[in-house]
């Protein structure tokens, strides 16, 4: 039932380390947390790694298992072979504080700088009538646990730092989105999502809707829907002549 | 070694959704507040909330109004409840859901575009404002971006975002500060680097949670340390009820990586039976006597019911919590459990797999996803666990208040809302209630200072020792006093307890004590899990022997209570709170009884005088009859 | 900052991994087989173009479909029209196919494949770039990606043609009704896919009703974004699977033309 499995997991602190060798026990039904937690507990007790609810659902260890960025909690040890050596980084986009923990705060920069929602000044809370179909579209990305995984994949940052100031990334372009499709929202977000966040960068691979563990369809659901709502604005002459014509310049209210 | 000092009106211990709520309404009311969390922003252990939140809005059935709300919740905690907290958050709950919404938050729709509402356990009325099974999330989120929207005014006006309002994330506080009685501010480090934080704030929120962690089998996370239950008692509040502890009947004990995550009460509904390490279905021989006349003898009647319900009694898998709960215990404490201690909950052999994947979705994908059993072919393994604690630190029912001077409370971490036993729901219209109240409450406070609290430096120089004082020791693992402690107190202060037991377990809380002063962490301050366990152990142990030492003392069994050699019910108890205090070591805890004020004239009046006789002594039913004939003369 | 989190004394930075990626698995084998795909959907595209054994009654190579010059036989021609005339030199089929190319090198779908496959960024998920500079969409040449929607409406033109000539292929040789042969199967699966794959275009899907934000007050238009919704979801296996119809049946067509094979007559 149990065994002994190699593990490789990058030790240091501030960029600088190394990977380490560990060979650590693994009971049946076992996640790959359990695992870093044994060797907290039992060979390295300043190991530093983030977790909280070990359930899937507050998205707090993110963490690259054999170079693919997965949730520790989620991944089981069942998927790997016994005599697999098993590597653990920490995710690869953001710059670690110690071991597995990485300095998220470009995420929380990033969240900040996107205008939040924004109702008619005239509704009180208790007088939102919406249906149902209306609030499906964003409620889909409100899954997001903010596990950040998309933002860490995303090639766009991951391997070009120096687009980190004009690229949000894919959970904070989703959150335009969702804002964007919200039947209350009156704020206009096609411009900045284009200027300011950099819905251009994205060439769509894909790799957000890939690592996520809500199973949000990232790019086909936020990404695509407002870079057609981009060019609805900025590159579509007969949509730009509609709206002149029968003078619908406020989408909002369609 | 160098301390940061930061100065704010109010700070608020806890990023959850009574954390959050309380510094949105600091800060609305114009107050400089400090966000202190363990974790990153936005983790707060709210996010695992799944059913709903509460209010009586009426949506779904009209009839529904905060007086039924009121009834219901003091209902399911066996009219132990802070009665006036009830009140108040039956009154306000529908405020604070509808304000959720104009932040952004997107309930699940009724057919006319109101926010939805569902059924649940206690709850007359379908009353349960939700989003899916993510309901928590939802309130975590809109929160968090509610926040930020404040610091985007704050942004707008003083051109920095923090001008106002300003996280502290991955920081831990381990000491309140006091200028003689009041609050002078609180003490921390932070989790990334280890340096040393102080706030000096005349105005100190606590909004931590629960206390979980002291069990090994929890559906709490790792920040459920009971951080804030301990710094009050260090401060020199006071704690009620905290006897009361919710045990789910079901949770996953297989495989340990999700050990304690609840398994819904509707896989029993549906036809899933408990079975013993024989093979035997088990319930049968643990219908109590009162219940006999109402559930099933044989398993054939049982089977029927599930197809005919008018004609067949239910299955004894039906049968409330504490007796599923006690149930099990019983099994697994006579050698009769799973191999890893719990029992079998099997559906598998009683539906087609088609139907299990029909009925039970989430189930059967978060058994598929966490554990890779198929719920579909193989049994599940399920044992109590612990979820949910009512007691806490004994509040003002309007403003959050404890009796310490500028300390509030709110959330899990406060106690008397929901008295013996919460109904599910009401957590999350608590958090939002009671967060706004205690926001303004401390905002309030602050505003009517004559002088603001200072911290002394003796005070920072003791609770800078007490933090470092780990890293200077080599001595026993913290990880394994800490597994030691969860295992006594789930063997010993579980769902059941006995008077011998839970004595035992004081005696071993105790060694724990002396064994805790002595544990070391190696390595450095950066980020180091073992040194910040070594800190939590304190909290853990003061906690765990309040618990203890006043379920020990309360001999009855009421709601999260359950005592084996005190099976009934006490109306003498129910006018009794148990209130716990420490010295401000930490090294005594004493427990004291306290009276229970009668309800309200108009609010008891709002029961039936049939059920009240459960509930109360003849004495106060006396009192009842004149509420009543009071106010009728009222109406009259 | 929305939190706060404590300066560290060194510059941050991210972890210091020389390799280009620590995946494990076989990464490349998707990105491979894609270039190998795409590839050879180029050769043989180009080949075709400059075929001219375009056309056999009643079958119309569907690469060369419109044929618009007075260069084509008279069936080959859409309602008998030759717009262009008779100056344009080169094969007729170069005329037309700028559209169904533009809708697919325009696609999100097909940009996501050669974006990987062929420009390598990334050429798989969490596996490095080789390029210094990444700038994506955001300027030229790539911004033009965003006409798609336009190539769309072209390519809805070019579906309807290639179904026009699916149906005619159930004339026989006299141009009566009633034939079907191995070819005219081959020209409606094809047909349909292509129709299937277009219809399930985002930009198709965002034009339906994805550019709304009250669903429920168009209700007609929301059950075409359903439907579209739920064809859009397979966007990428119609991608493949009506690319190699496409070619399958060009190239039977051009084979029966060359007389290489005979098609096989069902009735």
């Amino acid at each position: 039932m149990s065994y002994k499995a190699k593990f490789r997991v990058w030790r240091g602190e501030g960029g600088e380390g190394k990977l380490e060798d560990f060979t650590v026990e693994v009971n049946e039904g076992e996640v790959v947390l359990d695992i870093i937690h044994r060797l907290q507990a039992t060979q390295a007790p300043d190991l530093a790694v983030r977790w909280n609810c070990k359930a899937g659902k507050c998205g707090s260890c993110s963490m690259e298992i054999n170079g693919k960025p997965r949730l520790g909690c989620m991944t089981r040890m069942s998927t790997f072979e016994e005599d697999e050596t098993i590597t653990v980084t920490p995710m690869r986009t953001f710059p670690v504080i110690k071991d597995l923990v990485t300095d998220v705060s470009f995420n929380y920069d990033k969240a900040r700088q996107i205008p939040s929602f924004t109702p008619p000044a005239d509704v009180k809370p208790g007088e939102y009538r919406m249906k149902q179909v209306d609030v499906e579209r964003s409620q889909e990305f409100r899954k997001c646990i903010e596990c950040f995984m998309c933002n860490n994949v995303c090639h766009v940052i991951r391997d070009h730092d120096e687009n980190k100031p004009n690229f949000a990334g894919p959970r904070f372009l989703m959150r335009i989105a969702e804002l964007d499709m919200h039947p209350y929202d009156v704020a206009d977000r096609k411009d900045i999502a284009q200027d300011e966040h950099g819905l251009g960068y994205c060439n769509i691979t894909k790799c957000c809707t890939e690592v996520c563990p809500e199973h949000i369809k990232i790019t086909d659901n936020a990404l695509i829907p407002m870079k057609e709502r981009v060019v609805d604005r900025r590159y579509d002459p007969l949509v730009w002549l509609g709206n002149k014509i029968f003078k619908r310049s406020d989408s909002k209210t369609r | 070694m160098e301390i940061e000092r930061h100065e704010y009106d109010v700070v608020v211990i806890g990023a959850g959704g009574a954390g959050l709520r309380a510094a949105i309404e600091a800060r609305q009311q114009g107050k400089k507040t400090a966000i202190v969390c363990k974790s990153l922003f936005g983790k707060a252990h709210t996010v695992m909330a799944e059913g709903g939140a509460a209010a009586a809005m009426g949506n779904v059935n009209p009839n529904d109004n905060w007086q039924v709300h009121f009834r219901d919740t003091m209902r399911g905690g066996k009219f132990l409840n802070n009665w006036r907290m009830a009140e108040l958050h039956a009154m306000e709950a529908p405020d604070r859901v509808w304000e959720l919404e104009a932040w952004g938050a997107l309930f699940d729709r009724t057919k006319d575009g109101k926010i939805s509402q569902r059924n649940f356990g206690g709850h007359e009325y379908p009353r349960l404002a939700h989003v899916g099974d993510r309901t928590g999330l939802e309130l975590i989120r809109t929160l968090q971006q509610r926040v930020v929207a404040l610091q985007q005014e704050d942004y707008a006006v003083h051109g920095d975002y923090e001008a106002y309002i300003k996280v502290f994330a991955e920081c831990t506080i381990t000491r309140l500060m006091k200028d003689g009685d009041a609050i002078a501010g609180a003490f921390g480090y932070w989790r990334e680097n280890g340096s040393l934080i102080a706030f000096d704030a005349p105005a100190v929120v606590l909004a931590t949670g629960g206390i979980g962690k002291s069990y090994v089998v929890t559906s709490n996370s790792w920040e459920y340390t009971g951080d804030g239950h301990a710094l009050a008692l260090l401060a020199g509040a006071k704690l009620i009820n905290m006897e009361f502890i919710q045990f789910h009947p079901t949770g996953m004990v297989w495989p340990p990586s999700v050990r304690g995550i609840l398994v819904t009460e509707s896989v029993r509904g549906d036809g899933g039976v408990l079975r013993n390490s024989e093979g035997k279905r088990f319930m049968f021989d643990y219908i109590p006597e009162v219940f006999k006349d109402k559930y099933a003898t044989t398993e054939e009647e049982a089977d029927r019911w599930y197809t005919d319900q008018a004609g067949n009694r239910r299955p004894p898998e039906l049968l409330p919590r504490d007796e599923v709960a006690r149930a099990i215990n019983a099994e697994v404490k006579a050698g009769r459990g799973s191999p890893q201690g719990g029992v079998f909950l099997d559906v598998s052999t009683r539906l087609p797999a088609e139907e299990i994947r029909r009925r039970l979705p989430s189930m059967h994908h978060q058994f598929k996803e966490l554990a890779d059993v198929d719920i579909t072919t193989e049994p599940m393994q399920v044992g109590p666990t612990c979820h949910y604690i009512m007691g806490g630190v004994e509040v003002d029912a309007d403003t959050g208040a404890a009796s310490v001077p500028g300390l509030f409370a709110a959330g899990e971490v406060s106690g008397g809302m929901h008295g013996s036993n919460r109904l599910g729901g009401n957590s999350l219209s608590d958090l939002l209630v009671f967060g706004r109240r205690a926001g303004a409450g401390a905002a309030s406070y602050v505003d009517d200072l004559a002088r603001r609290p200072k911290a002394s430096e003796a005070t920072l120089t003791e609770a800078r020792n007490e933090a470092l004082a780990p890293l200077e020791r080599a001595g026993e693992n913290p990880y394994e006093v800490h597994h030691e402690l969860q295992r006594t107190m789930n063997d010993l202060v579980g769902i059941i307890r006995k008077a011998d037991e839970v004595a035992e377990a004081m005696e071993a809380v105790e060694k724990l004590k002396e064994r805790a002063r002595g544990v070391g962490a190696a390595g450095t301050r950066i980020y180091n899990p073992g040194w910040h366990l070594c800190l939590d152990l304190r909290n853990m142990l003061l906690v765990s022997e309040c618990v203890a030492r006043a379920a020990l003392i309360r001999q009855e069994s009421r709601g999260g209570h359950t005592r084996d050699d005190f099976p009934g019910m006490s109306p003498e108890w129910r006018r009794r709170l148990l209130v716990c205090s420490a010295t401000d070591d930490g090294d005594t805890v004493t427990v004291e009884e306290q009276f229970q004020p009668s309800m309200r004239a108009d609010l008891i009046a709002l029961f039936d005088r049939d059920e009240l006789s459960k509930y109360l002594t003849d004495e106060e039913l006396a009192e009842y009859d004149a509420a009543v004939a009071a106010v009728a003369a009222v109406k009259e | 900052m929305t939190q706060t989190t404590a300066e560290s004394t060194a510059r941050r930075q991210r972890a210091q991994l020389k390799v280009r990626t620590l995946r494990t698995d076989r990464w490349w084998l998707a990105p491979a087989v894609t270039f190998a795909a795409l590839a050879a959907f180029l050769v043989y595209g180009f080949w075709a173009i400059f075929d001219s054994s375009y056309f056999v009654e009643p079958y119309i190579a569907p690469f060369s479909s419109p044929c618009l010059t007075t260069a084509c036989p008279e069936g080959a021609r859409l309602f008998g029209w030759a717009p262009v005339g008779d100056w344009f030199p080169l094969p007729p089929g170069i005329l037309i196919l700028g559209l169904p190319a533009g809708f697919r090198l325009t696609c999100y779908y097909y940009r996501k494949s050669y974006y990987r496959s062929f420009w390598l960024s990334p050429p798989a998920c969490a596996v490095g770039e080789p390029h210094k500079k990444y700038t994506g969409e955001t300027r030229l040449p790539l911004i033009i990606q965003n006409v798609h929607r336009y190539f769309f409406y072209a390519a809805i033109l070019i579906a309807a043609v290639l179904s026009y000539d699916a149906v005619l292929a159930f004339r026989n040789h006299e141009g009566e009704w009633g034939h079907m042969g191995l070819g005219t199967l081959i020209l409606v699966v094809n047909a349909v896919l292509i129709v299937a794959y277009t219809l399930s275009c985002h930009s198709c899907r965002h034009i339906t009703a994805g550019r709304l934000n009250h669903f429920s007050r168009h209700p007609m238009r929301y059950r075409m974004w359903m439907f579209v919704s739920k064809l859009n979801a397979k966007h990428q296996q119609l991608a493949w699977v009506s690319m190699f119809s496409v070619m399958i049946a060009d190239l039977y067509v051009r084979l029966v033309a060359k007389t290489v094979i005979t098609d096989i007559t069902f009735f």
